[in-house]
C-alpha cells in the first residue's frame, strides 16, 4: 500500500482493518508478516504525525476577488474592539 | 329525498382536516388567563385560557412541559404558543401548546419564542437534517470575535486536544445589529470557499441581549442552509439559542465546542497503542499455532524413525508375496488334479484295454486296419492283434452278410 499518501484517518482506519484482518488470523504467514509490516509501520507515521504536530491558526481576510486570503493571528484580546 | 348522513367521527374528522389545513392556525400566540390548571400523572398539562368573555381549551404534553421555567397557577396571565387542533373524539378543538411565557416576560422572550415556533414549523430543527461532525478535522473555522476569552479558550483548547487541525478564524461582530449579517455572511463565505471541515460559532456569555444575533433569524437560515457541518457554542450552559436549535451539534460553551470539534490526541494515542498491542498479540498467536503444527508435524514418525516408515512397507510386501505364492499353489494344485482325471479318462478308453474283453485287431500286410470285409480277398495274409501279442493268419473265404 502507498502509505505515505494515506491521510491520518484513512490511516487509522487502514489501521483498524489490517489489525481485524491479523485478529482473524486466516491467512498464509508471509501474508501475515506484510501486514504485520504495514501496520507497524502506519502505527509509527500516526505517532509522529501525533507528536509532531503544531497547531497553526490564521485569521481570514477577504482578497480583492473575494478570495481568502490567510494572515497569522495575533492576540489580539488586548485592543477589545 | 333523503340527505346523505354522516356519522359524528365523519362530520369531526372533517372539520378537524379543516382546521388543520389553515396556516395561522399551525402556529399561533394567545393571551389569556390561566384557569382549571392540571397535571395528569402521565405528564401531560391541560388547562383553560380564558378572558372575560370566552375560553380555550389547551393540552400541553409532557414533552414540552418539561421545559416551563416557571409554575403555571391558576389566574396568571400568560402568553401561549402552539398549534390548533381537533380532538375527533370530544368533538372539541383545542390548542396544543409549544410553550408558555408568563404574562410581562420581555418582548426578546416572545420574539423568541415566536421565532422558535416559526423555525421548527418549517423543519429548521429536524434531526435528520442534522450533519455528523468530521472525526479527524483538518481545518476548523471559528466563527467568532477575534478578541474577547471565547476564541482563545477554544484555539487554546483545540491546540491542546487536536494540534493537527488548522484554525481558520473568521472575525466577525458579536453584538449589536451588524452582527447577524455578519455571522451570517462569514458561514455562507466558509461555505463558499469552503474554508475548513467543520465550523464553530458563538460567543462568550453574556444578558440575553448580548446573546441576541444567535437568535435572529438571518443567522438561523445561515447555519441551516450551511453545508459544512456547524457547532453552535453560545454563552454559558443554561443560555439556549435559536442557533442551538439549528445546529448539527450544540456546546453549552466555546470551551465545549472545542471539545466537540477534536478529539483528544491522547486518547488516539492510546488507541494506537492499542492497536500496536493487538497486532503484536495477534501475530504472537499465528507464530505460536504455526509452531504448534509444526511441533505436531515433527512428532509424526515418518519423520521421527524414517527408517520404521521403511520397515513396515518391507512387512507389507512380505505379506503380500506369501499372498501371492498361496494363491500360485492352489492354481497348481487344482491343475494337478485335472490331469489325474483325463488321464484316468484316457486310460478307460485305450484299445488295448478292450483286447483284453477277448476282441482282436486285424491288420493287412500294410499295417492298416481291417474295417470290413470288401477289404478282404481269399489268399491275404493278415495280422491279428490280440491283448497278450498277435497271429499270422490266411484268408480262405470271404462273405459279406447282408445287412438288411
Amino acid at each position: 500500500m502507498a502509505g505515505k499518501k494515506l491521510s491520518f484517518e484513512q490511516s487509522l482506519s487502514r489501521l483498524d482493518e489490517i489489525v481485524r484482518h491479523l485478529e482473524k488470523g486466516d491467512m498464509p504467514l508471509s501474508e501475515s508478516l506484510a501486514l504485520y509490516e504495514e501496520g507497524a509501520g502506519l502505527i509509527k507515521r500516526c505517532s509522529e504525525m501525533l507528536d509532531e504536530a503544531e497547531q497553526k491558526v490564521v485569521k481570514l481576510k477577504k482578497g480583492p476577488d473575494r478570495e481568502p486570503i490567510e494572515l497569522p493571528f495575533e492576540d489580539e484580546s488586548q485592543n477589545d474592539s | 329525498m333523503e340527505r346523505q348522513s354522516l356519522s359524528v367521527s365523519e362530520l369531526n374528522n372533517l372539520i378537524k382536516g379543516l382546521l388543520e389545513q389553515e396556516p395561522k392556525l399551525s402556529n399561533v400566540c394567545v393571551r389569556g388567563e390561566l384557569s382549571n390548571y392540571k397535571i395528569y400523572p402521565s405528564g401531560h398539562h391541560y388547562f383553560t385560557l380564558k378572558d372575560s368573555e370566552s375560553s380555550l381549551r389547551c393540552v400541553m404534553f409532557k414533552s414540552s412541559a418539561v421545559k416551563l421555567r416557571f409554575r403555571p397557577e391558576n389566574g396568571m396571565g400568560v402568553t401561549v404558543y402552539g398549534r390548533v387542533a381537533v380532538y375527533p373524539r370530544d368533538g372539541a378543538y383545542q390548542l396544543y401548546c409549544s410553550a408558555i411565557m408568563p404574562e410581562g416576560a420581555g418582548d426578546l422572550q416572545i420574539a423568541f419564542e415566536q421565532l422558535k415556533a416559526q423555525l421548527a414549523s418549517e423543519g429548521l430543527f429536524e434531526r435528520s437534517h442534522k450533519k455528523s461532525l468530521p472525526q479527524f478535522p483538518k481545518r476548523i473555522a471559528i466563527i467568532t470575535s477575534s478578541a474577547g476569552a471565547a476564541v482563545h479558550d477554544m484555539i487554546r483548547i483545540l491546540g491542546r486536544r487536536w494540534p493537527m487541525a488548522q484554525v481558520v478564524l473568521l472575525p466577525v461582530r458579536v453584538q449589536g445589529a451588524e452582527a447577524p449579517p455578519e455571522i451570517a455572511g462569514a458561514l455562507r463565505y466558509a461555505n463558499e470557499f469552503k474554508v475548513a471541515d467543520v465550523i464553530i460559532t458563538g460567543r462568550g456569555g453574556g444578558s440575553m441581549e448580548d446573546l441576541w444575533a444567535f437568535n435572529d433569524e438571518r443567522v438561523a437560515r445561515a447555519i441551516y442552509a450551511s453545508e459544512l457541518p456547524v457547532i453552535s457554542a453560545v454563552g454559558h450552559e443554561p443560555d439556549v439559542t435559536i442557533a442551538d436549535y439549528v445546529a448539527d451539534a450544540r456546546a453549552s460553551t466555546p470551551s465545549n465546542a472545542a471539545e466537540i470539534a477534536v478529539p483528544d490526541w491522547h486518547e488516539i494515542l492510546d488507541s494506537i497503542n492499542s492497536y500496536e498491542i493487538r497486532a503484536d498479540q495477534a501475530m504472537r498467536k499465528k507464530l505460536l499455532s504455526l509452531s504448534e503444527k509444526l511441533e505436531a508435524l515433527k512428532n509424526k514418525r515418518v519423520i521421527t524413525d524414517p527408517s520404521a516408515h521403511i520397515d513396515n512397507r518391507r512387512i507389507e510386501l512380505d505379506h503380500a508375496r506369501d499372498r501371492l505364492t498361496a494363491a500360485e499353489e492352489r492354481k497348481l494344485s487344482r491343475c494337478r488334479q485335472n490331469f489325474l482325471a483325463l488321464t484316468s479318462a484316457l486310460d478307460a478308453m485305450s484299445p488295448l484295454r478292450v483286447l483284453t474283453r477277448g476282441y482282436a485287431i486285424a491288420e493287412k500286410e500294410d499295417g492298416s486296419t481291417v474295417k470290413s470285409v470288401e477289404m478282404l480277398s481269399a489268399g491275404d495274409s493278415l495280422s491279428l492283434q490280440l491283448w497278450d501279442g498277435k497271429a499270422d493268419c490266411l484268408v480262405s473265404s470271404v462273405s459279406k452278410r447282408s445287412i438288411k
